[in-house]
């Protein structure tokens, strides 16, 4: 088994092809894409394959050490930031590879406005310190 | 096996060894290995005629083993010598003294929250750490930091009333439900500290506490959706737990003597008291509010107040009250929404629950405010 992240993103990411903010959708659209979050999740934890999955705040700040005796550097760039970027991720622990993608992909399909799927981003990767998943 | 037991009676034992002379931080540590024994044993031999004579040979014991060595037994002598003698008729309990030492001012809240949980109420580390989420390891090392800090500190120096609620009400607030549902402990630890002291405010909070809880059944929907007060299905409200809440609350304000969870409760009563949303008494949350703020001067209370002024006077009124408050404050962009839309403007309402999400606390208030945007945005579309 290999531990894979799989991150949403905010911005940055190619446009999905079913573009539109979520806060145009209709609330029954809305509670249909957590559900489907929320199943996907559970799905996942009966086959064993669930690691951990959280939402992000959009909010966030960059944080620098300036030396003894001196408070961090708190600032907002200049370096492009998660912030814009990652909405939530979740690990995954999975036999392959190909497996991971599969889900991505299943994730990746969860239903945005009008019912159908959003086919947002996601970015798929692999955890370092243990050897990564061999296919034969 | 009775863990309610145990549970009840850890702090009167750890109280115990500290008045024959252990430190606190070895008489906690000495209680807990007690516990894990009382847990193997009483479910094979059956509990004993006499549970608190036993944990607290068994504990005193474990505490002798610990301390034996040589060096621990000088350093002991030393400190017990430095003790003054018990003093005569000393009619403080042992448990609320417990209570104050683990909300001692130096801690903080995270430390307090879990040194209260493991010696007043008796949980393992292992189920503190389940409920908040982190690893065991973490909160062991949280709770011996607690300890160490406390251990220069005299049993008899306790920290005030309101530090011991604030640990009990984050407690409460955080409310997890699993291996250990953090709501119902902290109602417990409450209940035992409102029979230890007849404060008006812990029954102001014992009261605010059984009146949040009764409502906790309608609070969320089946897939975890966060369900408002106006939408909440007022059968699955525990009755029995409002009346609890309501005899509680009654019997503390009768001593005039107000405090913040008294006036908080009152308006959770009030809530507890409309069979339906329309039959609710706007005008008198309002004027509780007005003692809320009064008392706190909390921009929090403020914001609240502004929301209620809107039921009982009118949105325009809400917004007028809403107008001097900081917009950064939590919720205040949701608060805004809110009487925009009841008020007629729902452009501005759609923009604001949008913001509104954006900075929501939490995620099931985030899909909460992102779907009244979306209910409106719909409309408007429509």
């Amino acid at each position: 088994m290999a531990k894979y992240l799989l991150l949403k993103h905010y911005r940055g990411a190619p446009a999905p092809v079913n573009d539109v903010p979520m806060d145009q959708w209709t609330p029954e659209e809305v509670s249909a894409h957590m559900r489907y979050m929320q199943d996907f999740a559970a799905r996942l934890e009966g086959t064993g394959e669930f690691v951990d999955g959280q939402a992000l705040s959009p909010e966030g700040t960059f944080v620098r050490y300036d030396g003894e005796g001196n408070p961090p550097v708190v600032t907002d760039g200049p370096f492009a930031e998660t912030k814009d970027l990652i909405a939530g991720w979740m690990v995954i622990d999975v036999e392959t590879y190909e497996r991971a993608l599969e889900l991505a992909g299943e994730l990746s399909a969860a239903p945005g406005a009008g019912g159908k799927p959003i086919h947002e981003w996601l970015e798929v990767r692999p955890f370092l310190g243990e050897p990564p998943t061999i296919t034969e | 096996m009775d863990e309610a037991l145990l549970r009840t009676l850890t702090p009167t034992v750890i109280g115990i060894l500290v008045r024959r002379g252990a430190d606190f931080a070895a008489a906690e540590d000495a209680v807990q290995d007690a516990l894990v024994e009382a847990m193997h044993v009483w479910p094979a031999d059956g509990v004993p005629d006499n549970p608190k004579g036993w944990l607290v040979t068994v504990a005193w014991r474990k505490f002798l083993d610990a301390t034996r060595a040589d060096t621990s037994r000088r350093h002991r002598e030393v400190r017990v010598e430095a003790e003054p003698a018990p003093g005569q008729g000393e009619v403080v309990d042992d448990t609320l003294r417990l209570y104050f030492l683990c909300a001692h001012p130096s801690l903080t809240s995270a430390s307090a929250v879990a040194l209260t949980l493991r010696a007043v109420g008796g949980l393992t580390t292992r189920q503190i750490a389940r409920a908040y989420l982190v690893p065991e390891a973490t909160m062991a090392q949280r709770i011996s930091r607690a300890k160490r800090t406390v251990s220069s500190v005299r049993f008899n120096q306790p920290g005030g009333v309101a530090t011991v609620l604030r640990v009990l009400y984050l407690i409460f607030n955080e409310g997890y439900s699993g291996d250990v549902d953090l709501a119902g402990e902290a109602i417990r630890l409450t209940r035992q500290l409102a029979a230890r002291t007849n404060h008006e405010e812990v029954a102001g909070l014992l009261a605010l506490m059984l009146l949040h809880h009764a409502r906790r059944p309608a609070r969320t929907g089946p897939d975890g959706r966060l369900v408002p007060l106006a939408e909440q299905d007022r059968g699955l409200w525990n009755t029995r737990l409002i009346a609890e809440g309501v005899d509680v609350l009654q019997a503390a304000l009768g001593r005039d003597r107000l405090g913040e969870f008294q006036a908080q409760a009152a308006i959770a009563a009030l809530h507890a008291d409309a069979r339906t949303v329309e039959e609710t008494d706007w005008v008198q949350i309002v004027e509780w509010y007005d003692e809320l703020v009064r008392l706190t001067g909390s921009p929090v209370a403020r914001l609240n107040r502004a929301v209620a002024v809107g039921e009982a006077d009118g949105p325009r009124a809400g917004l007028a009250a809403l107008a001097g408050l900081d917009p950064a404050l939590p919720r205040h962009a949701a608060a805004t929404a809110y009487l925009h839309e009841r008020d007629g403007d729902l452009v501005t309402a759609a923009r604001l629950y949008t913001e509104a999400a954006r900075s929501a606390p939490n995620l099931p208030e985030r899909d909460h405010l992102t779907r009244q945007a979306a209910r409106l945005n719909a409309r408007l579309r429509g």
